[in-house]
Order: structure tokens, then C-alpha cells, then sequence
């Protein structure tokens, strides 16, 4: 297959955005020879499988699979370094929502302080062991294997170093934990939980609560601001090989 | 170069064009290539075993749903009299409460989206296999509707844990999980399993008639 028919067949992908200035790391990816191959401008949609040759797409631009509408870029300035902050910023936020009692019971004179350890081992006797781990990796674990594993792969190359070794197997981890980091799952569990006690006692809401709540819309607007193909093409460009 | 803007282009798939794409970056390779050369990932043109780890995980998801809903999920002892809960029995007592929002909330994690998730995977790899009419946009928008929202099916589980954590309050009333929370996690588990391995090119792949 050469790469003349490969350009014959494709089109570039749609865009938002009339103007096209180039993007950097186009042009660095461009500036060493021996990165470039025949296909390193092809973008295969993830979904559909649809060849797009991609050009530069502007920050602030979205470039959309022309099949099947998926997003396939949508760079935003600085997106590198507020990724890196917002993971940093979740990081602090879950070991506060860790090390504070999430909710405390209170009723005819006994109260009950429940922090979210205590919630991971409300399943630790017998048969309910691997659910009780299963609830620690949903709600603690994988969240923070996650934050550090965007932590490892792009800090360096926020502040302008090349990429750790490991990096590209570091992000592709915390791209494969995704679905299982329920933090914000638990969140609307506690409010479920809230309701299911409130006939029964007194129920406040602890510090960690919040750092909790804080950490779910941090980790929303981290995903907000990540543009997958621009970080793999990124970390490719300045992976040393 | 062919700079295209015209409103319907010509389409290919990488397959079409005899080259093989990563599913994780959208790196393109040569047909032979084994792991991406950008992240690493295992390549394949289309995942063969897709349908079958589908199939496997359904089924596995399915009984476990269905011991969810048999064995009691909760079981709340108040002055010394144990009630259990099963997984609707909770939603049908929030509703009782009052407690109509929250209560709609449950029923769907707990009953609706477990229930339309397994239809829903099972009719899309039905079409791969016997392909019809519907449209693959739509198909599209299925699936991706099934792997946003499976996750939060979840909640169900975290309340039951927060509820056994929270409650403990001597002999006045205390709340202990029950076997079915076990069983409900895994169904959730292994039906987000079922929808991660369904590799969504082949919803597109049986659509090639339509609109390449």
C-alpha cells in the first residue's frame, strides 16, 4: 500500500472552524525525519474506522469523524499544564476526602462517624471480603492509580521535559481505568444513602464530603480538557526512542 | 492532496485500505504490524472474538442480575427483628416514603438501566451478525448510551455500603449487606465487561451498503 493512494482515498476531516493554522506539534513531529512515516498524518476513527487525513486543527477547533460524527480532536491552548493541575488538584482533594469522616449518624444519644475507609470495610467480614475490595478499588483505588498515572505520563512534558520512560504505558492505563474510576457514582450514592436515613436519625455531612464533591466536578472538567489524539501525538513526538 | 470539502466525500476504512488502525490513539500501520508503534496496544483490524467475549460476558451478567433480584440485598435489624430488602423491595420502599426522586433514580440504576442494557448489547450483536435496515447512527448512539450509563448502575452497591457503614447504632437498628450485593456488583461488573468488549467498528462494518 503505498502512501500515494492512501492520500488519493482520504479527506480531511471536518471542521468547526474554517482557519487552519498549524498546530505545533505538527510541526514537530514534522521537524524529525525519523519519525515520520507513511501513515503518520492518517487518523483511523476510533469508532468507525474511517480514514481521515488530518491537518492541523485550531485550538479551540474540533475536528469530527465524517462518518460517524465522533470527536476526534478538539485542542485546547494549554490544555497540557491545566490537565496536569487539575489532576494535582484532584490528587490533594481525594486524600482529603480519604483522611476526613464523610458523614456522621446521630440518634437517642448515639452517633455514628463514617468516613469512606469505614464505608470499603462495612463489607469486610466472610463472603463480602472481595466486595469490600471491589468498593475500595471502585471508589479509591483506580481513581488515584488513575490521577497519577496522567500525573506520570504529561507532568514532564508540562514543564517542558521529555516524557518519563514508561509514560505512554502510564496514559494508556489511566485511559483503560476510566470507566472503573466511580468516584462520581458515589457521590449520588451518598446522596441515595442520605435519603434512605434520614427517616431514622440525624444525618450531617462531614468535610470529606465536600472534598469529595469537588474532586468529581475537577475530574469532569479535567476529562473536559483532554484531547486524546493531541496527547498520544504529543507524547510520541517527544518520546525519546 | 486531496483536500476534499465537497458535501459527501468518499469514504474508506483503514481496513478497506489494507491498513490496520489502533483503537486507543487512531495511529494508522501497515496490515502487518502486531502493536502500535505510537501507545503500544495490541492491533487488530477487527477484534474476531469480539461477539463471543460479548456473548460470555452477557450471560455471566444476566444470572448475576438474576440472583441479585432473588436473595436480599439489605438486612436491617431494628430492636432485635431482622427485615430484609432485595433490590426492589428498597426502590418500592423509598416510594412508600415519599421519596419519589430518589426513588425514581434507583429503580432506574437498579432495575431499568441492568435490564436495557442487556437488551440493548444483545440486539447489537445480533446485527452484526444478521444485518438490517435500522441505521448505524442509531446503533452508534445505542451503544455509546449503554457504556456512559452502565457504570452508574454502581450506585446500588455504594448505597448498600454507605447504609452498613453508617448505621450502626447498637441494639436500636443496624444495617448488614446482603448476599445480593455481591451478585449485583458482579452483574454490573461483567455487563460493562460485555459492552467494553464489543468492538463498535463492526456496528459501522455492517453498514458499509448504506453509506460507502
Amino acid at each position: 500500500m503505498s502512501l500515494a493512494l492512501a492520500v488519493h482515498i482520504v479527506y480531511s476531516a471536518v471542521m468547526d472552524k474554517s482557519q487552519i493554522p498549524d498546530l505545533p506539534l505538527a510541526d514537530s513531529a514534522a521537524s524529525d525525519p525519523a519519525r515520520v512515516d507513511d501513515y503518520a498524518d492518517l487518523v483511523a476513527c476510533p469508532v468507525c474506522d474511517t480514514l481521515h487525513k488530518m491537518s492541523a486543527v485550531p485550538t479551540k477547533g474540533r475536528a469530527r469523524c465524517v462518518r460517524c460524527h465522533t470527536v476526534l480532536m478538539s485542542p485546547r491552548e494549554g490544555a497540557m499544564t491545566m490537565i496536569v493541575m487539575l489532576a494535582v488538584t484532584a490528587t490533594l482533594l481525594m486524600i482529603a476526602a480519604i483522611s476526613f469522616p464523610f458523614l456522621t449518624l446521630a440518634s437517642h444519644g448515639l452517633s455514628q462517624k463514617s468516613s469512606i475507609i469505614d464505608a470499603i470495610l462495612a463489607f469486610s467480614n466472610g463472603v463480602m471480603l472481595p466486595l469490600s475490595l471491589a468498593v475500595a478499588a471502585l471508589i479509591v483505588v483506580l481513581p488515584i492509580t488513575r490521577l497519577l498515572a496522567i500525573l506520570y505520563a504529561l507532568a514532564p512534558m508540562a514543564i517542558g521535559w521529555t516524557p518519563a520512560r514508561g509514560a505512554l504505558q502510564a496514559f494508556r492505563l489511566a485511559e483503560a481505568l476510566k470507566p472503573w474510576a466511580m468516584a462520581e457514582i458515589f457521590i449520588v450514592g451518598v446522596g441515595v444513602a442520605m435519603v434512605k436515613v434520614a427517616g431514622l436519625a440525624h444525618l450531617s455531612i462531614g468535610p470529606a464530603f465536600w472534598a469529595f464533591s469537588a474532586l468529581v466536578l475537577v475530574n469532569v472538567l479535567n476529562d473536559n480538557f483532554m484531547c486524546r489524539l493531541t496527547i498520544w501525538r504529543t507524547l510520541e513526538a517527544r518520546s525519546p526512542r | 492532496m486531496a483536500h476534499s470539502r465537497s458535501p459527501q466525500p468518499a469514504l474508506i476504512t483503514a481496513r478497506a485500505a489494507h491498513l490496520l488502525a489502533c483503537r486507543i490513539c487512531g495511529r494508522v500501520h501497515p496490515a502487518q504490524t502486531r502493536t502500535c508503534l505510537r501507545c503500544g496496544a495490541r492491533l487488530a483490524s477487527r477484534d474476531k472474538t469480539s461477539l463471543q467475549r460479548v456473548m460470555a460476558w452477557m450471560i455471566a451478567g444476566g444470572f448475576a442480575y438474576l440472583f441479585a433480584n432473588i436473595y436480599p440485598m439489605l438486612e436491617t435489624t431494628t430492636l432485635g427483628k431482622t427485615a430484609s430488602n432485595t433490590l426492589l423491595g428498597g426502590v418500592v420502599e423509598l416510594f412508600i416514603h415519599g421519596s419519589y426522586g430518589v426513588g425514581a433514580i434507583v429503580f432506574f440504576a437498579s432495575i431499568v438501566i441492568p435490564v436495557v442494557k442487556l437488551i440493548i448489547i444483545a440486539g447489537l450483536a445480533w446485527r452484526v451478525r444478521f444485518p438490517g435496515k435500522s441505521s448505524a447512527h442509531l446503533r452508534h448512539k445505542m451503544y455509546e448510551m449503554v457504556e456512559f450509563i452502565g457504570r452508574w448502575s454502581m450506585i446500588d452497591v455504594f448505597v448498600v455500603a454507605l447504609l452498613s457503614s453508617l448505621v450502626q447504632l447498637g441494639s436500636a437498628i443496624s444495617v448488614k449487606p446482603g448476599i445480593a450485593a455481591v451478585s449485583f456488583a458482579l452483574s454490573v461488573a461483567f455487563t460493562m465487561l460485555a459492552a467494553l468488549s464489543f468492538d463498535c467498528r463492526l456496528i459501522w462494518d455492517a453498514d458499509k451498503d448504506n453509506e460507502l
